[in-house]
């Protein structure tokens, strides 16, 4: 991946207020030419409005936001010209045919008349739409549907693609195709994607900011996010099992447990490497291992943990 | 930017049956009218001949042709602009236009000229009705034109109305509705007011249109008809900024 320094896209101490609800809170976001960058939160965490707001569909109630050095609130037509947008539900004319709906939106971003037939077709080729040009739109299935709102975004070639979780709703297959369109898509443009679905940021993502209640509670690149999800604790599995008392009682062992699947965690004590000492005592108790596995938190756990919900979390689009 | 979206809006229109149906309705019950009041005029023809100053063919033809195709606009009009923007709103496609590098007042006046793009074919099927009398003897083309202008501007003073109250709400048939109702009281005003000095009666579409009914091109009629379509177009831009706002 290469990463050039220049900063496409730049927010800071963004804030929304709905009435009296604080939809997003002081967000300070940084995107660099050829990243991706996941916004994960649950329900209701404010990526919606986020995006919404970082493609100028939302004036925020405070704070700035500039486009490859462009302020999006001064200038808004230069700065829109540079970002494609797919919303939570993708901006389709069901009545036009996929070409006319691409045609339609290339005049709109001021693509010039003669390059735009082969815009259209490119935009196309990428979303794996070449066959489906004189399609009604209304007449596509839902996956179909979803890559017309992505050729749609990158038809203009912007240098910020903002997709709006762009895999909701579609069937295992096509996650997968529309993930991999997206890691291909980044190496030209700045991606930035909000989704729930956790294992989608680390397909995908180079970093991650989680969003919780409108405001940013982790923010790292997805080694980092690894890394804090690793753990010293050890996952093991016995052709004929120990008594829980004989694993504690090997140095460096703090804990064992049996799971419901019959394996056993052990939790090492700090700062101790258990693994050899248990191999050793395995082989000679003739305990039959059979399997033995780092024990990773869950990034279910990570992001619950960051998001717990300690009051009733205010329902914010 | 505007004839783009112009341009689409007309496309989009023919790609749902309603234009058709709305072409086709108009065209169907327009052309009776004409042909009735057709007949009526060769039937009173002899009798016509002894007034003094007789009245010409385009009088009690076209212009009563006009007459009717704007009482039919009115209640069609409403069911073309309920789409512009509640129907875009709800089906979440406004965000296209409003993220694409355009200004809330080309996005307005595009869908403006688009709709009136339309209307125009219905005019234009009203002027060749009556342009085909000329097959029997010689017209007052000054009146056709008057008719023509004033329908022209009197269906932009419509659709101008309804594209601003379609911006207010998601729900079409409430624009359709409310579009209707304000355009059906803006026309009968002169009916329910008796003085005919009263201010109110200023604001009836349907006198405003009347002159040019009658071959008047009055500038009062004509500033009026255009004002109030600018009014409620810039009306129509600030709501859709304000939409970015609300809280």
């Amino acid at each position: 991946m290469p990463h050039s320094p220049d900063i496409t896209l730049s927010a800071h101490r963004l804030t929304r207020r709905y009435g009296n609800i604080l939809a997003v809170a002081e967000l300070d976001l940084e995107l660099k030419r050829g990243e991706v960058l996941g916004l994960l939160g649950p329900n209701g965490a404010g990526k919606s409005t986020t995006m919404q707001m970082l493609t100028g569909n939302l004036a925020p109630s405070s704070g700035s936001i500039a486009v490859c050095g462009i302020d999006l609130l001064e200038h808004p037509k230069q700065a829109k010209a540079k970002i494609g947008y797919l919303p939570e539900t993708p901006p389709l004319y069901r009545e036009l045919t996929v070409d006319e709906f691409l045609t339609f939106c290339g005049r709109l971003h001021k693509v010039a008349r003669t390059a735009l037939r082969a815009a259209v077709t490119e935009a196309k080729a990428r979303c794996g739409l070449s066959d489906m040009g004189r399609r009604l739109i209304a007449h596509l299935s839902k996956g179909y549907q979803q890559r017309v709102g992505i050729a749609q975004a990158i038809l203009h070639k912007p240098d910020v693609l903002i997709l709006d979780e762009p895999t909701a709703g579609l069937d295992p297959n096509q996650i997968r195709e529309i993930r991999a369109l997206i890691r291909e898509l980044s190496s030209k443009y700045s991606v930035i994607l909000s989704t729930h679905i956790l294992p989608e940021v680390e397909t995908v993502c180079d970093r991650v900011q989680i969003l919780h209640r409108g405001k940013i509670v982790f923010a790292d690149s997805i080694e980092g996010l690894r890394r804090s999800r690793q753990t010293e604790n050890l996952l093991l599995g016995f052709a004929r099992p120990p008594a829980l008392q004989a694993l504690q009682a090997i140095p460096g062992v703090k804990d064992a447990q049996l799971l419901e699947s019959g394996l056993m965690l052990v939790y090492s004590a700090p700062n101790s490497a258990p693994a050899e000492a248990i191999a050793r005592a395995a082989v000679e108790n003739n305990w039959g291992l059979t399997q033995m596995s780092p024990e990773r938190t869950r990034l279910e756990d990570v992001f619950a943990e960051l998001t717990r919900l300690d009051t009733p979390n205010e329902k914010v689009a | 930017m505007i004839t783009t979206i112009a341009w689409k809006e007309f496309r989009s229109l023919f790609a749902s049956p309603l234009a058709w149906i709305v072409l086709a309705v108009m065209q169907l019950i327009l052309a009776w009218v004409f042909l009735y009041q057709l007949s009526q005029y060769i039937d009173n023809l002899p009798r016509i001949q002894q007034l003094a100053n007789p009245p010409g063919i385009t009088e009690i033809v076209v212009a009563a042709l006009f007459g009717f195709a704007a009482i039919l606009l009115l209640m069609a009009v409403p069911l073309l602009t309920m789409r512009l923007f509640s129907e875009e709103q709800r089906n979440k496609t406004l965000t296209l236009l409003l993220s694409a590098p355009v200004s809330t007042t080309e996005i307005v006046l595009g869908k403006f000229v688009g709709l009136l793009l339309f209307l125009a074919l219905v005019l234009g099927l009203c002027v060749l009705m009556s342009a085909s009398l000329a097959l029997g003897g010689p017209l007052d083309w000054g009146l056709i034109a008057a008719n023509s202008v004033g329908l022209l501007l009197l269906v932009g003073a419509f659709a101008a109305l309804g594209l601003f109250i379609s911006s207010l709400t998601q729900h079409t048939v409430i624009a359709a509705f409310a579009t209707f109702g304000a355009l059906l009281l803006l026309w009968i005003l002169n009916g329910l007011v008796q003085d005919p000095s009263h201010a109110l009666l200023y604001l009836s579409l349907m006198k405003h249109f009347d002159s040019f009914n009658r071959g008047m091109v009055d500038t009062t009629d004509l500033a009026y008809l255009l004002l109030f379509a600018a009014t409620f177009l810039v009306l129509t831009v600030r709501q859709l900024d304000a939409k970015r706002l609300q809280a």
